[in-house]
């Protein structure tokens, strides 16, 4: 495959999965400031978005207030901010476009579909079809994307280079969010209370890892485990355990004994040999940070190893 | 204005309709209007969801539009079709020939058949391919011949694209469509199929490798998903099962073309190109093209890598060289034209020159080097200030200009606003020349939406419709 066509592919699934996350991030926060304040609801909560993905200088610039309705314009359809949902997917089918001779036509179809039903998207239109429903909407066409890829592509450079991207995009949108989330919600020394249950809940539901919690450890909600399951655990698709662990099998199948395939394995050994103890110690967001740094390093390895364009 | 009584491809000129519209006929005036108009809306969908999009130049950046494509079929009889299709393949071959001659022996211009002058001095001339040999002698691998009607039995060639034809992908999107939204017609009638056109084309393709090249590599050359033919350029590719290259994929080393893969180089064979001869070296044509392969043409030289269309094809192109063809056929094949050239007027030459701007109201002025109906003067629907502006362009630089009487194209019914009408249609077939020049039955038939308009380019609000050739 063309060393071009590979970087494009990465990056449309890169952006369909960095949609689906913000969306996520954006449908739990909203769910949570229905709640009495009583219940959790905090309007700083509206921050986690902005620092997750967005340019807070430039959201207050022509936004003003930090408000629920504004941040979730300026995160769902705003079309200057080059990390909101409607960029990711303009992009994500940009990518798609550019390669389209290696895709079949169901992933290509649903990419575009997506791509035609939020270009006619606008604020008004959120509001009277409901933020929940619009998220969940991004969420499944993100589903049908992997899916149809999953169902319908040949094991070639596309399918493996699509996935790369894919587990690449999610092992940081897990860090960033749970590094984003941590502080806001630790609740530091004082006792948890009824509020801190909505909220921990809602974090593990924006991870659709609620169910896996109760059947995991079968007890009441701990910050401690919550991490665990997100960082640590093997069977949760989006911990970064697992996400690691996919990458690199993948590039231990493209080239074994590249460099970049050398550190992702040691990204996966470093995350098997940690305890969450040891972690929450030093500090999670520190931990997680140092993570993401070194994702993003082997991203720019995958890069100079498979992609190179002169 | 109006051209009265054309000729209706469907109606003819009196009441009755022709044989080939017939059955098609009988199914309209059994089904319900309506369906006809849900299926107009369904095709609609269909074009948008395959994303078969192209881009206006001079629009507003990045917008993508539809082709506007219209249900009802433009249908042509067996007889019909073995005019226009050996007609168009006899142009295609002499074309050819006339190619490989000018850049050889020049045989036809030392027989005084074609004034050097034009040749030589042409811009699409390109003296960096003189005594090159091609494979199989060919230089037009695809053509699209755009042909008119004007009655029953005249079928005129309005131009041969020799460069870079495009459309194609319209031709067999526009039938996987047609077979979708009317299965009945299609058991009604025998249409012939277009489906196998990218099989042809890849045969070709790999027919015109350099001698001694096992299993050739094959690759489309676009300018990039910015261009507006782009969606055609990757559907090609898809269709062939060959890779999709931009000229930043592409190197040139050891005196041979390589592209960039994930795996390393690799030795690329054939190149479909998609873009014009002067992107396509920077170190040899446009020095400031981004898109092109620095280095190509010498490898091109050295029978190294095949080009298709191959370089300096513009010449047959040109609207000046357009009217010795007939000429050339009977020169290089000694055969008589099958299919009539629109007699032309070429400013360069004072008498010609002297009616033309006498008669820009009754003529059709276009540049030489022109495409795309960008740069033309339909006299009889011009205002008196767009003759004014054109008889100044066209003293001014007379060489630039030909002209050609209007000719009051054919029409077929067509669905505008909800009704159906009768509209002005060309078309275009995709002639292919490797070990033989064939042409698959049909081709794109564009049709002017406008009332009485005759451009029928898409860039000039033109559609498309499904063209069938109903078997003997």
């Amino acid at each position: 495959m063309l060393g071009r066509t590979a970087n494009n592919v990465y990056w449309m699934a890169r952006y369909v999965e960095r949609a689906e996350n913000l969306a996520r991030l954006l449908a739990s926060t909203y769910h949570m400031s229905l709640l009495p304040a009583a219940s959790g609801n905090d309007a700083q909560q509206w921050e986690a978005p902005l620092q997750l993905a967005g340019d807070r200088d430039d959201f207050v610039a022509r936004f003003g207030d930090v408000s629920p309705g504004n941040v979730l314009s300026y995160m769902a359809l705003d079309p200057d901010n080059m990390f909101s949902i409607r960029s990711c997917i303009r992009r994500a089918r940009e990518n798609a476009r550019a390669t389209r001779p290696e895709l079949t036509t169901e992933v290509w179809e649903g990419i575009n579909q997506s791509y035609l039903e939020l270009e006619v998207m606008s604020y008004p239109k959120l509001v009277d079809q409901g933020f929940g429903e619009f998220f969940d909407w991004v969420k499944e066409r993100s589903h049908l994307f992997r899916g149809a890829i999953y169902g319908t592509m040949r094991r070639g450079d596309a399918f493996t280079f699509s996935r790369l991207g894919t587990f690449i995009e999610r092992a940081d949108n897990t860090a960033r969010f749970l590094a984003v989330k941590w502080d806001m919600l630790s609740p530091g020394g004082r006792p948890m209370a009824a509020e801190d249950y909505y909220r921990w809940g809602a974090l593990l539901r924006a991870f659709s890892a609620f169910k896996a919690y109760r059947e995991v450890y079968s007890g009441i909600l701990e910050p401690r485990r919550v991490a665990e399951l997100l960082v640590l655990r093997r069977d949760m698709p989006r911990s970064l355990f697992a996400c690691t662990a996919e990458v690199n099998e993948i590039l231990r199948h493209l080239r074994e004994g590249a460099a970049c395939t050398r550190l992702s394995g040691q990204i996966n050994e470093r995350l098997q040999r940690n305890r969450i103890d040891g972690i929450l110690r030093s500090g999670l967001p520190r931990f997680l940070n140092g993570f993401i740094a070194r994702n993003n390093e082997l991203h720019g390895m995958i890069g100079q190893e498979f992609m190179l364009v002169l | 204005m109006k051209l009265g009584n054309a000729f209706d491809e469907m109606h003819g000129l009196q009441d009755g309709i022709r044989k080939a519209y017939r059955t098609y006929q009988e199914w309209l005036d059994t089904t319900a209007h309506t369906r006809l108009l849900e299926k107009h809306q369904q095709a609609d969908l269909i074009f948008r969801r395959l994303g078969i999009t192209f881009s206006v130049y001079g629009s507003e950046e990045g917008v993508e539009r539809l082709i506007p494509f219209d249900v009802i079929p433009r249908i042509l009889d067996a007889e019909e079709w073995k005019t226009v299709g050996t007609g168009v393949c006899q142009r295609v071959r002499a074309i050819n020939a006339f190619l490989d001659d000018v850049y050889h022996e020049q045989h036809i211009l030392k027989a005084g058949r074609i004034p050097p002058d034009l040749v030589l001095n042409n811009p699409g001339f390109r003296p960096e391919v003189l005594g090159l040999d091609l494979p199989r002698q060919v230089y037009v691998h695809i053509a699209g011949v755009d042909v008119v009607r004007s009655s029953a039995d005249d079928f005129y060639v309005l131009e041969d694209n020799a460069r870079v034809p495009s459309g194609v992908s319209y031709m067999l999107e526009n039938r996987e469509t047609m077979m979708k939204l009317f299965p009945e017609l299609f058991a009604q009638h025998s249409v012939a199929p277009v489906n196998h056109y990218p099989e042809v084309l890849l045969r070709t393709l790999r027919s015109v490798a350099q001698p001694g090249t096992s299993d050739p590599t094959v690759v489309v050359l676009t300018p990039g998903h910015f261009n507006s033919a782009y969606f055609e350029h990757a559907f090609l590719a898809m269709q062939m099962g060959v890779e999709l290259v931009e000229g930043q994929d592409l190197f040139v080393e050891d005196d041979a073309v390589f592209m960039r893969t994930t795996s390393g180089p690799r030795r690329v064979d054939v190149i479909y190109r998609r873009l014009d001869d002067d992107f396509i070296d920077p170190l040899s044509f446009d020095p400031h093209s981004m898109l092109g392969v620095p280095g190509l043409l010498s490898v091109v030289r050295n029978r190294r890598v095949s080009l298709a269309n191959a370089i300096g094809t513009g010449v047959a192109d040109d609207k000046a060289i357009y009217c010795f063809v007939p000429d050339m056929i009977e020169f290089y094949l000694g055969e008589k034209p099958i299919l009539k050239n629109v007699p032309t007027f070429r400013c360069a030459v004072p008498d010609d020159l002297a009616y033309v701007v006498d008669h820009l109201d009754e003529l059709v002025v276009k540049e030489v080097g022109g495409s795309g109906g960008y740069g033309m003067l339909v006299g009889p629907m011009s205002t008196a200030e767009q003759r004014s502006d054109f008889r100044h362009k066209v003293l001014a630089d007379p060489d630039n200009f030909i002209a050609q009487p209007t000719l009051n194209l054919s029409t077929v019914p067509t669905l505008v606003d909800g009704k159906i009408a009768a509209r002005h249609v060309d078309l275009r077939p995709y002639v292919l020349t490797g070990e033989t020049t064939q042409v698959v039955p049909g081709g794109l038939t564009r049709v002017a939406l406008r009332d009485g308009s005759l451009v029928v380019n898409s860039s000039q609000g033109g559609g498309t419709k499904d063209t069938w050739v109903l078997e003997a």
